[in-house]
């Protein structure tokens, strides 16, 4: 199959990018998420809920973000010249909010008055009882009770919000099993309730719509780079959890052959110890949560616990879109273990004055390399898609610093 | 053979005029010696069709019960082929009682379709319900069974509209699962004249025997939801009775309790004698 100019072609009619993707749920749901594709086809029609986007991605996000050039960073390393497409700025704090905004307009426009979602380090949850807040719309996030204990300042957040925070102790208390727990009750609360998912998998039309929310990120950064350099990025590059961010950022690239795009998996204590989250680097393709994508599975395909010290990148799998530019050599992934993410931390925060959350930390552990194999006059984008302050305490607690 | 295992099954219990009792457990919960045990159980004492359940470890469909009876079983280190060896042990004494294997699509995909299916007809398997493969996602799976005459059985709701319901009936085979509430298993209560519409259309676009499922635990509802439908499906009820062999119960006796509440619910499932 020639793929070749055909990359923003996808998902087809099945809501497949290439082999993965798909909408594997139950049927109960099926309904529901045929009725939302023909909602956002609607939307994605309509000057109007595109008005209201851009209004609120200026005023409340305060988009655009900027693209900031590194300096000391790019002078450390002495390679190509790095970009942060500053995200971290956004209102709540990461790129998040981007989605969510999408999503909760989406509901409206289908008079759904109850807003469910799922969280793992919280910033989604945040994101979601921030927008759920602003539009009074009531707010149900599913968070493992593993991570509840863990992220407690962004519990605390969500519950000022308003949100009623429901803690999953089935499983293994993690982002997963919030999302087992967000479906199960969507498939009992079917006629009121809208399915906000924070990253792009999950049933069709998720990974897409996602997928364009979050492309805002992307545009801008095409935009100011040609502005900033008069011409395209070599290479783009950004954390993969689900892969939301980093969607966001190469979709608007991913027609010009030119950009590299490299996403940076988890890779925990290492991809050879089992005690990672690098689906990509170290999965299988499989089923789970509405798509067929790369997973974290044994030989019986029972899915394996993720494990990252970073909440948000603590998933056993990964968008399907990813998977198929994974597959298609269109995208490189890369992988960074939790020391490499706490050293890039520490490293981001004294040379640009930037506290990085521990997500992109693992995209900045990798940023070295990249770009001392180009050249100098090279340029990378990096996507700082959150800020660290949600992480400081449990920085601070791997240092074996007593705060 | 398998698919007609399935209807010959719904034929006798017509002829007998009454509805069908389809009765679920967790294989392996809490180990599978007791299981097998729970299936020659549930057939002496009445039950017509049984559903497998496979253990998954992310049961997205499933309320707490089946949950924790798959939780258990993962512990004792249930797989997919140790669940076919049990069908496989089941039909060395048993050649009329359809087995229908219950789960979730991951394991069933990453042992490859084909190499499923072979190994399910080998092992006596009639048919599937693969919760997370819908009428868009299931083809790979029917041209797989077709060589082995296995049934894919569906899923129909109360979100299934008319229109929808064309969709499930196509290439569906074996019987309906009509799912009585919407929600999970084991959590919500049915009420017959809620969902008696939404069964006959099922009835009457597939042509196939509708059975329904999730929340009937008792006789009385069992009685109630057989007034309407081809069969009924209990799940949940019995899980809970092996359950409490985590607390310490014996087998001898959860064994008698599955049996009991066997008699119980299949003494309701006739149509002539019933309340309805």
């Amino acid at each position: 199959m020639d793929l070749r100019n055909t990359w923003d072609k996808w998902p087809d009619a099945n809501g497949r990018f290439g082999e993965f993707g798909g909408r594997y749920v139950a049927e109960t749901l099926m309904p529901l998420i045929l009725d939302l594709e023909k909602e956002y086809r609607a939307a994605q029609k309509d000057p109007e809920f595109q008005a209201q986007m851009d209004d609120l991605w200026k005023h409340y996000v305060g988009r655009p973000s900027p693209l900031y050039f590194a300096e000391r960073l790019t002078d450390h390393f002495g390679g190509a010249k790095i970009y942060f497409k500053r995200d971290e700025l956004n209102h709540t704090g990461a790129h998040k909010i981007n989605n969510c905004l999408g999503q909760v307009l989406l509901a409206m426009r289908m008079g759904k008055k109850r807003i469910i979602a799922e969280t793992g380090a919280g910033q989604h949850g945040v994101a979601t009882a921030t927008v759920c807040a602003r539009f009074g719309l009531q707010c149900v996030v599913f968070m493992g009770a593993t991570d509840v204990e863990r992220q407690k300042p962004n519990v605390f957040r969500m519950r000022l919000l308003g949100a009623e925070i429901v803690p999953v102790e089935s499983g293994t208390g993690t982002l997963k099993d919030a999302m087992n727990e967000a479906l199960r009750d969507w498939v009992t609360n079917v006629d009121d309730t809208f399915y906000c998912i924070g990253t792009a998998a999950g049933p069709h039309p998720y990974p897409e719509l996602v997928r364009d929310f979050q492309s805002i990120i992307g545009r801008e950064a095409k935009e100011q780079i040609l502005e900033r350099e008069g011409r395209l990025p070599d290479a783009v590059m950004a954390c993969i959890g689900g892969g939301s961010n980093a969607i966001g950022l190469f979709h608007p690239f991913v027609e010009d052959e030119g950009v590299r795009l490299i996403g940076v998996e988890a890779s925990g204590h290492g991809v050879e110890t089992g005690m990672h989250a690098a689906a990509l680097n170290g999965g299988k393709p499989g089923i789970l949560h509405g798509n067929r994508t790369y997973l974290l599975q044994d030989d019986d395909g029972q899915i394996i616990d993720a494990h990252s010290i970073s909440a948000g990148l603590d998933y056993p799998g990964i968008g399907p879109e990813h998977a198929f530019l994974r597959d298609s050599g269109r995208a490189e992934y890369l992988t960074c273990t939790d020391d490499e993410a706490l050293e890039a931390f520490q490293l981001c925060t004294r040379l640009e004055g930037i506290i990085p959350a521990l997500e992109p930390s693992h995209a900045l552990a990798r940023i070295g390399e990249v770009a001392k194999e180009m050249g100098s006059d090279q340029i990378i984008i990096m996507n700082l898609c959150g800020r660290g302050d949600k992480d400081i305490f449990s920085v601070a607690g791997h240092l074996g610093i007593d705060m | 053979m398998p698919v007609s295992r399935i209807s010959a099954a719904f034929d006798k219990a017509r002829s007998d005029g009454r509805s069908a009792l389809v009765s679920y457990v967790m294989a392996g919960d809490p180990d599978l010696e007791t299981s097998y045990q729970v299936l020659n159980a549930l057939v002496e004492n009445g039950a017509d069709v049984i559903e497998l359940g496979a253990p998954f470890t992310d049961p997205m469909a499933d309320g707490p019960s089946i949950q924790r009876a798959g939780q258990r079983s993962l512990k004792a280190g249930t797989t997919l082929k140790d669940v076919l060896a049990l069908a496989k042990r089941f039909r060395e004494t048993n050649q009329t009682t359809p087995l229908i294997l219950m789960g979730y699509a991951n394991p069933v995909h990453l042992m490859g379709y084909e190499a499923f299916a072979e190994a399910a007809g080998d092992a006596g398997i009639d048919g599937t319900i693969i919760v997370d493969l819908p009428p868009e996602e299931d083809m790979p799976l029917r041209e797989a069974y077709a060589p082995h005459e296995l049934a894919v059985i569906r899923l129909a709701t109360p979100t299934t509209h008319e229109g929808r319901m064309k969709t499930v009936a196509d290439g569906a085979s074996g019987f309906l699962y009509y799912v009585s509430v919407t929600g999970v298993t084991g959590a919500k209560k049915p009420v017959a004249s809620d969902i008696a519409p939404g069964v006959q259309m099922a009835q009457r676009i597939s042509g196939l025997p509708v059975c329904v499922g999730f929340g009937i635990k008792t006789g009385e509802q069992a009685r109630e939801m057989a007034a309407i439908s081809d069969g009924v499906v209990v799940g949940s009820a019995f899980v809970d009775i092996i359950s409490e062999m985590a607390q310490g119960k014996s087998r001898e006796e959860i064994v008698e309790s599955v049996a009991r509440l066997t008699r119980d619910l299949s003494s309701g499932l006739n149509r002539n004698g019933g309340v309805a």
